[in-house]
């Protein structure tokens, strides 16, 4: 009865099934596979972002060196250190350590909102002080503030739903209720954000030349 | 599961700031491509490049997917990447577009 069990959890092969095919929990699983879904939808702005870019004459190019470009690196060392905060996070978790879990997550909600603060000024400077909406902009170029809005929009709403996801994280690491894989989970989550912007960046601000 | 795990604890804190380091300097490499206005098509093809690589390290060290079970990777990956590819079919169409601009 015992090896029988025994055997179903533990598969002979690494396709055999059994009650843990990948040897991972559940949460960790479902985070991944919808990672993957995300994934394909930012891929999909990424391209029509590109093609439009491509296929529209005279696309605007409002993101120059400086200040443009250097704000942009400046949120991508922001969210690049958040992510280093939130491994950090997981491996003081993996460790035992909960007081110091709870300090490195507190760092990367720190790193996020920054990074949302920053991402507000230049939206605010480009709608304000440039005039570009969704819907129109100096250039007579409606597509661009459609794409920019749609693409970066969406991954803020990513930055913030994860800023307060990290804050539940925090909140229950400190009251001893959540197990480190609780925190991976939501270091999974955290990466996959600074991960996308990892294309924006480059994308959207550095190719800002004419082609 | 427990080897997973372990693995990826017994990961040392300081293989993840390289990793950031690493992150790091490939971003100031892009941003220097952008200053120096290099030419179209090298520029889009060390941008994206740098881009998967800091993508690949970011999924394999920080999201502890090097340290998973490799079917993990197999049963994600491929079609993601596969997916991802077929996206690019519109692109010709968006090539000939540009073609027709007027000049």
């Amino acid at each position: 009865m015992a090896e029988a069990r025994s055997e179903t959890l533990v598969p002979a092969s690494a396709w055999g099934g059994g009650a843990s095919p990948f040897a991972m929990n559940s949460k960790k699983l479902g985070m991944w596979l919808f990672i993957i879904s995300d994934a394909l939808t930012f891929s999909a702005l990424l391209v029509a972002y590109t093609y439009l870019r491509l296929a529209t004459p005279n696309w605007p190019t409002p993101f120059h060196f400086s200040p443009s470009i250097l704000f942009a690196s400046l949120m991508t060392f922001v969210l690049l250190s958040s992510s280093l905060t939130m491994v950090m996070g997981v491996h003081a978790m993996n460790h035992g350590h909960r007081r110091r879990a709870v300090g490195w997550i507190l760092a990367t909600m720190a790193g996020g909102a920054a990074f949302v603060i920053l991402h507000a000024t230049e939206w605010r400077h480009l709608i304000v002080d440039e005039g570009v909406t969704p819907f129109s902009n100096p250039w007579n170029e409606p597509l661009f503030g459609a794409t920019f809005f749609a693409l970066t929009g969406l991954h803020m709403t990513h930055v913030i739903v994860g800023v307060l996801y990290l804050g539940v994280i925090a909140i229950g690491v400190g009251r001893g209720k959540f197990k480190p894989e609780d925190v991976e989970v939501s270091g999974l989550y955290w990466h996959f954000v600074d991960l996308v912007w990892m294309f924006i960046f480059p994308l959207v601000y550095l190719m800002s030349v004419h082609i | 599961m427990q080897a997973h795990s372990e693995q990826a604890i017994a990961v040392t804190a300081k293989t993840f700031v390289w990793v950031w380091v690493a992150l790091l300097a490939m971003t100031v490499v892009e941003v220097l491509l952008a200053y120096f206005h290099v030419p179209l098509l090298l520029m889009l093809t060390a941008l994206m490049g740098l881009s998967v690589i800091k993508g690949a390290l970011i999924i394999a060290y920080f999201m502890h997917l090097k340290f998973e079970r490799f079917s993990l990777f197999l049963t994600l990956f491929p079609m993601l990447i596969f997916c991802i590819l077929l996206l690019f079919i519109f692109m010709p169409d968006s090539f000939r577009l540009m073609e027709l601009r007027p000049r």
